[in-house]
């Protein structure tokens, strides 16, 4: 029956990692995601940009990987992907 | 490629070590930079930094810089390897050795090699200096100035 009674979402599961200043702002080095399928990594970072107001004038992530690849903020996740946002990095 | 190779480390880094794993009797000219830990930033006195890495990431980038860089140049050896944790003033945070033949390659494939890692490896440096710690790198990230650590 449609519309009635208790709604069951598929979710998925995401590993967010967080480094260097990111890590510092979140005060968490791995949070781990329960995301409605279609949640792309630019809608977790909105989401994360509302939890820190540090993060506030940022409205995209300096650069987002996927699984260990730099990938476009605007693409959609997948169950048991590993996501990072990259702070600017400053190696070598 | 090996696919085992590690290119970060804790360990201090040697030249001659990262030398003479690329020397070979054909090679004419060898190409070597270092990057090191200097004692001031934006006017600060820096007394050491810390450098932090997304490991598995920052390897397999840098695998992937040496790739594309050997496609192009193929009678160039090449040697990377980039410190983590703390490194003090005056210690080597990334050494690079390039041999061959010739020196031009040699040249050309060392300088790619330092301004790609610093272009897209996910490594961070925190420095340390009388007035605190502050990492480096966010500035310029959105136009809005820099997140400074409050620690």
């Amino acid at each position: 029956m449609l519309g009635y009674g208790p709604v069951v979402h598929d979710s998925m599961n995401v590993r967010l990692l967080l480094f260097a200043v990111l890590q510092d702002i979140v005060g968490s080095s791995e949070i781990s995601l329960q995301l409605r399928p279609g949640t792309s990594a630019l809608e977790v970072w909105q989401t994360l940009r509302q939890k820190h107001h540090q993060l506030l004038p940022f409205p995209a992530p300096p650069m987002t990987a996927i699984n260990e690849s730099y990938a476009p903020p605007e693409t959609v996740l997948r169950d048991g992907d590993e996501l990072a946002f990259i702070p600017p990095v400053s190696g070598g | 490629m090996n696919p085992d190779q590690t290119y970060l480390t804790e360990d201090p880094l040697s030249y001659t070590d990262l030398i003479g794993s690329v020397m070979r009797p054909s090679d004419g000219a060898l190409a070597f930079f270092a990057g090191v830990v200097r004692n001031h930033h934006d006017g600060k006195t820096v007394q050491s930094i810390v450098y932090e890495a997304y490991r598995p990431m920052a390897e397999r980038e840098i695998g992937r810089i040496m790739e594309d860089i050997r496609s192009r140049y193929p009678d160039v050896r090449m040697a990377v390897r980039h410190r983590l944790g703390l490194v003090v003033v005056g210690e080597a945070s990334i050494v690079i050795a390039c041999s061959s033949p010739h020196r031009a390659e040699a040249f050309a494939a060392c300088r790619e090699i330092i301004d790609r890692v610093k272009q897209t490896v996910p490594i961070w440096k925190k420095e340390r200096s009388e007035s605190g710690e502050e990492w480096v790198g966010w500035q310029g990230a959105a136009g809005e100035g820099s997140i400074r650590e409050t620690r």
